[in-house]
């Protein structure tokens, strides 16, 4: 799949002008409420006719303004998953999945019902009216709502915003099914580097109607200057990992990465599948000998590459660590004390705690057979 | 007291007559109130005002202006009746049909109104959604649009049919007070007062008014709530 986006658009005195190209199976818009993404994703899906500019979807033009083409949004195939769910309050729930099916041609009917029930876990809601679904149930039958319509891009548009935090926890496994098992591509709009950091294969960030980078979760969340707007608190690194082993006796799994081997809270997934860590550079931790003697259970070994002041009294140490960039936030007191330079040899240390579900979610990977492993449980 | 129950035929006739007048208004005038309505509610086109004057007009005017206005375009010589008469033989005048007319006219406002109202109130954004599945404008409206507004219609045409089942005045402009032809309801009673003798009948046809009101109002309570207990759930 390709996505290919090239608009101007102004809505009173906010102006949103993106270009950006993704081949992504989630692509993830992230930035701050306002930044203008949802009226991106209005655009995508024909709700909003943009004044000027191009979208093609796999060398289908769905807009381009200079030869006159704006395809309806009934005729686009693209599913969009709104953040209030926007389920039809008089048809029940059966209904209204299958309502999106009923107008999508027989040839072009890729997923079935059962299908889409067993992927979101919903069977047993179908008699039901959408007025009796929790927050949660809303969303997942949203989803399979436009599942059903067998699209060629599906768009969620924040959501988990409307849910609390356990519902989260609750969906993301499913979105996370979504991106591995479904094969339709996914714009999937959020605010929260959590959310972003978990689910994306590619990140297109925007701010103030503009895209500030497009790339690889591991690049553009990495970047500090990029991430500053979102609280300095939140930086870190990406750091993509395999399920190596289990330690039932201290609940403990172990992950394999590139930077080294890593202990985590237990994670219930087979080994073999693939992962993905956030680790934020203050629940990071750096010493120049390897330590003795540490409750921390992680310990990486690397190299500083960069030193950055984060303000007058921090200083973010970039690392890397068998080719994998990590970063850590330290006082410039103890910056000072170890002398650190770029190129000096060190050891990260991260606490597993810090590895804890918000951090951790089910990597994109590549390995197949992980994911079928992963269907049949 | 059986006086009061048993009805003549020339009084059945009355009453089985208004009923099918009120019937035909209401059901002739529901898809044009429903284009009206939708116009009103959705189109932004010049002139908007103008219609919706026109529509509520009937509603201020005195019913025997509208009755009078009536004659003078329906009448066998005036314009759109003389019209109707030779192409498709529809007679207004002096007809069972010409009280329909009058009494949908009457009734017309009413019916738009409410569906009207019920339209500014559905969420667009039902509709957007239903787009962005595939269905065309045509089957948003039929499937999503209409749906959630059929408590609006239903109030609609209950108003309609109970304004047209009490209609006098514009109707014994436009067709007069022909027994057996256009002799509804109000104006057998309007008669029965006028004749020495004939309070027997008016009562009659009082309770008999009362009973087809109520019954009116019961059938829309029930269907409303019907309809109610799917949609307003959320």
């Amino acid at each position: 799949m390709s996505l290919s986006v090239d608009v101007a658009h102004r809505l009173g005195s906010f102006s949103l002008t993106a270009r950006f190209v993704s081949e992504g199976r989630l692509t993830a818009f992230f930035g701050r409420s306002g930044a203008g993404k949802t009226s991106l994703v209005n655009i995508i899906a024909g709700i909003v006719r943009p004044e000027r500019g191009r979208i093609v979807l796999d060398d289908r033009p769905l807009v381009d303004t200079e030869q006159g083409i704006f395809v309806p949004r009934y005729r686009r195939r693209v599913g969009y998953v709104f953040q209030e769910g926007r389920l039809f309050p008089h048809l029940t729930v059966r209904q209204n999945l299958l309502f999106g099916r009923w107008f999508t041609p027989k040839p072009e009917r890729q997923i079935g019902l059962d299908q889409v029930l067993d992927l979101l876990g919903i069977g047993h809601l179908l008699d039901r009216s959408p007025g009796a679904l929790s927050g949660g149930e809303k969303q997942r039958v949203a989803i399979g709502r436009a599942l059903l319509t067998s699209p060629r891009l599906l768009l969620l548009d924040e959501p988990l915003a409307s849910l609390d935090e356990t519902r989260k926890e609750d969906i993301l496994p499913f979105i996370e099914r979504l991106r591995d098992e479904a094969e339709v591509p996914i714009v999937y709009v959020s605010h929260s580097l959590a959310e972003v950091a978990r689910l994306a294969t590619t990140v297109v960030m925007i701010e103030d109607g503009r895209i500030l980078a497009v790339g690889p979760p591991i690049d553009v969340l990495g970047r500090r200057e990029l991430m500053a707007s979102h609280g300095t608190a939140e930086t870190g690194a990406l750091i993509e990992a395999v399920v190596a082993e289990h330690d039932p006796s201290f609940g403990l799994t172990a992950l394999r990465s590139a930077a080294g081997s890593l202990l985590a809270p237990h994670l219930d997934l087979p080994i073999g599948t693939p992962v993905r860590l956030r680790i934020r550079a203050r629940d990071v931790m750096i010493a120049t000998t390897r330590p003795d003697g540490l409750s921390a259970l992680n310990v990486l070994a690397g190299r500083v590459t960069a030193l950055e002041e984060a303000d007058e009294s921090l200083v973010e140490v970039g690392l890397d660590c068998g080719g994998v960039r990590l970063a850590a936030r330290l006082t410039r007191r103890s910056v000072d004390a170890l002398g650190l330079e770029p190129g000096r040899e060190v050891y990260a240390v991260v606490k597993s705690v810090a590895l804890d579900r918000e951090a951790l979610g089910r990597g994109p990977g590549l390995a197949a057979d992980a994911t079928a492993d992963y269907r049949q449980r | 007291m059986n006086d009061l129950l048993n009805l003549s035929p020339e009084e059945w006739t009355a009453v089985r007559l208004s009923i099918r007048v009120a019937t035909v208004a209401m059901l002739a005038s529901l898809p044009i109130g429903i284009a009206v309505a939708y116009l009103l509610a959705r189109g932004r086109f010049p002139g908007k005002s103008i219609l919706n004057g026109i529509v509520l007009l009937p509603l201020i005017l005195p019913p025997v202006v509208t009755g009078y206005l009536l004659l003078l375009a329906f009448g066998r010589r005036g314009p759109i009746g003389a019209f109707l008469a030779e192409h498709f033989g529809i007679v207004f005048s002096f007809r069972w049909t010409g009280a329909a007319l009058a009494c949908g006219v009457m009734g017309f406002p009413l019916l738009v109104r409410s569906i009207r109202l019920s339209l500014e109130a559905v969420d667009r954004r039902l509709e957007e959604a239903a787009g962005s599945l595939g269905a065309n404008p045509l089957w948003v409206f039929l499937f999503v649009t209409l749906p959630l507004i059929l408590p609006g219609i239903i109030a609609g045409m209950i108003l309609c049919f109970a304004k047209a089942m009490g209609e006098f005045g514009a109707t014994i402009t436009f067709v007069s007070n022909i027994p057996g032809e256009t002799q509804t309801l109000p104006s057998a009673i309007y008669t029965f007062t006028q004749i020495p003798g004939g309070e027997a009948g008016a009562m009659r046809l009082t309770l008999v008014s009362i009973a087809i009101s109520m019954a009116a109002l019961v059938v829309s309570e029930v269907m409303a709530r019907r309809v109610g207990q799917r949609l307003w759930f959320e």
